[in-house]
This record gives C-alpha cells, structure tokens and sequence, in this order.
C-alpha cells in the first residue's frame, strides 16, 4: 500500500490522507470516510469514550495536572477528526446522546446534595458569602480587561456569563446583546481550564476545606468543574453543584446591574 | 428490575423538570429545575434515597465523558473568533483563576472563623462552669 501524495518531512506527517488510502485499497474510492460515518449513531459515542477512557490511563500513568483526562480526550478526538477529514457534524452525530444523558445526571446531582444536606445547613454562610464573592469577582475582571484592553462591547458581553453553566449563560447573553456561540465557547473553556487547575490552586492556597472546595470548582468552572470535585470527594462535589446553581443565579442578576458600567467604559 | 424503577423515576423528574422550564418564565434549565424538584422529594420522603441512589450515582459517575463532545466543538468554533481567541483564552484563564481563588479563599476563611468561634464558646462555656464550680 503505498502513502501517495505524502511529503514525510522529518518527523511531520504532512498530508497524509487515511480515508483515500484505506478505502481506495478496499476498492470504495469516490467515497470518503466522513460520508461512511456521518449514519453512525455510534461512532461519537465509541470515540469519546475511547479517548476519555485513554485519559484516565494517561492520567493515572503520568500524575501531572496537565494530564487531563477530559483535556486528553478532547486532543485526541481532534487529532482523529482532523487526520480522517471526519467532520465535527459527524462525531456528534451520535454524540449528541450522550449529552442527552447530561440533563438527567444534572438532575441526580440532587442524590449527593441531599446526602450532604447537614454539611450544607452548617456552611451556609459560607456558601452565600464565597459565591456571591466568586461570581461577582468574575464580572469584574472581565469588565476590568475589557476596560484596559478596549475591547469590543458585544464581544465583552458575550463573555461576562461564562463562570456559570451552559444553559443560562447562552440564555443570559442573548438577553443582554452578545453572541450566545461565544459565550459558549468561553464556558466551555472555563470549565476545561477550571477542571484542569483547580486542585493546582487549592494546593497553593492551601484551601483545604472540603466546602471551600467544592464552592470553588463549581462557582469558578460551573458543571464540569463539579465533575472534578465530585472526583475529589462528595462532600466537595455536593457543594460544587449546589454552588453552580447558586453562581447562576447571581450572575444573572449582576450582570444587567454591571451594563450601565459597560456603557460607560465604551 | 430494581436500576429500571430508579431510572425511571430519575426521568419522571427530569420531565417534571422540563415542564417547569417550559412554564417558568426564568432562564433556568430544564436539569436545574429538575435537580430541584430531585432534592425536595428526597427531603420530604416522597422519593427515598434507597429508591434511586445506584442509577443516580452511576449518572454522575459518567457525567465527565458527556463534555467531551462539547469540548471538541471548540475544533468548530475556534475558527470564528480567529483574531479575538488568544484574548478570550486569556480572559478565562484570568477570570477561572480569579474565580475559583476567591471562592475558595472566602469560604475556607469563613469556615475557619465559625470553628474558632465555636471552639471560643466552648472554652467560654468550660470557664464560667470553673467559675461556678
């Protein structure tokens, strides 16, 4: 089977094109591999897993923070995407059910919650007071670069909301003139990065306070910030989806209060 | 059987959720209002945790591959910000560390201080009962 059209520059892999090669040996040339995939249900479902469960290995191998199984999957989804020309469509395609499933397992965020209730009836100050600081904290700086950088109003809006969960940042940035597309996309890294360095932060502020934590991951990183705490413990994963929803809904209060503020730095 | 009785009830709720997001004029989630109504039935009993706990945990177990997909639509998205992506990595970054610090910081120091004060009742409390005694 000879890799036609290749330029092997060193160590780089420029050009190689799997679908055309493997299919044009099996005699299905004029048919590239996306077309084949793009009526798979399963095929997102498969890789997703595939590569998360590759994340956890990795992860468990090499103990850097880095080393982040979600961080990891997503990598190596965009590496096979991109090498085989499958669209993102495709992957989702059949991804879209498993994200199906991210309502219900919202809603059993519940279970862990109630089994924490105690915890959270003692820490209620807490809770009320490190939120509203976090989530204020949030729109501050992003109002503080924007000021300092002069940047684009709507693209300042569509930023503010990204501290808090999906659905009602892209609810909220609509309401108030942003783009909800980029809005999402800063959720989306604000729950990546917030994942990824949280217990990082806590071992250099030696927060060690498992409430504290929780409140942390979930004020700071919204919903996958709780998947992480709820790695680190359930008191911490009770208080970071309870926190999610809190942050939520103080940030939907806050931020029309911050717009007259925005009018008057542009 | 038993993990099929749990599911569904897990879906009654999550339903009973959607319904709520479809009449509440608040721009809450269909999982938030779920998670609520969730809550409430475990405080008052109506669900017992024993009746839902396995799915419910297993649900949340998983929950962490259902980002993936998400996550790789940044492959997608990436391109429509092309001049503003470096400030709006820098911007969450910034804004994530600031965050979770905070939060973080404030509730541990919060926390600390209700410990010492209750330890400071007590020994109040030990002080007055030498004083008596």
């Amino acid at each position: 089977m000879s890799l036609l059209g290749i330029g092997l520059n060193g160590m780089s892999l420029n050009g190689i094109n799997l679908n055309e090669i493997s299919l044009d040996g099996m005699g299905l040339s004029g048919m590239n591999l996306d077309d084949m995939l793009s009526e798979s249900l399963f095929f997102g479902f498969a890789l997703s897993l595939l590569t998360y469960w590759l994340g956890t290995v990795i992860q468990q191998k090499v103990k850097h923070p880095l080393c982040n199984p979600l961080l990891l999957s997503m990598f190596f989804c965009i590496l096979f995407l991109k090498l085989t020309d499958v669209t993102y469509d495709t992957f989702n395609y059949g991804g879209k059910y498993i994200n199906y499933l991210l309502t219900p397992a919202t809603v059993c965020l519940a279970v862990p919650l109630y089994r924490q209730f105690q915890v959270l009836k003692d820490n209620l100050a807490a809770v009320l007071l490190s939120v509203l600081a976090g989530a204020l904290s949030c729109i501050l700086v992003v109002l503080g670069m924007a000021a300092v950088t002069q940047l684009d109003r709507t693209l300042t809006v569509s930023l503010m909301p990204k501290s808090i969960t999906t659905a009602i940042a892209m609810g909220l940035s609509g309401e108030v003139g942003g783009m909800p597309s980029i809005t999402v996309m800063a959720v989306i890294m604000t729950g990546l990065f917030g994942n990824m360095i949280a217990q990082v932060l806590f071992r250099f502020l030696h927060i060690e306070e498992p409430v504290a934590q929780g409140l942390a991951c979930g004020t700071g990183a919204h919903a996958i910030g709780t998947a992480r705490a709820m790695e680190m413990g359930e008191i911490q994963g009770a208080m970071s989806s309870l926190s999610v929803v809190v942050a939520g809904i103080i940030t939907v209060a806050a931020v029309p209060v911050f717009l007259p503020v925005l009018d008057f730095i542009f | 059987m038993k993990i099929l009785k749990q599911m569904m009830l897990i879906g009654l709720v999550t339903f009973a959720g959607e319904v709520c997001g479809v009449l509440l004029p608040l721009p809450v989630p269909a999982s938030v209002y779920g998670m609520l109504i969730l809550f409430l039935c475990l405080y008052t009993d109506v669900i017992k945790l024993s009746q839902i706990e396995d799915a419910a945990d297993f649900l949340v177990s998983v929950m962490p591959v259902m980002f993936v997909a998400p996550c790789v639509s940044l492959m997608d998205s990436i391109g429509g910000v092309r001049g503003s992506i470096l400030f709006i990595v820098l911007i969450c970054l910034l804004t994530t560390v600031t965050t979770i610090s905070v939060t973080g910081v404030v509730a541990q120091f919060v926390i600390r201080r209700g410990k010492m004060k209750t330890g400071d009742s007590r020994k109040d409390k030990e002080q007055e009962e030498e004083v008596v005694a």
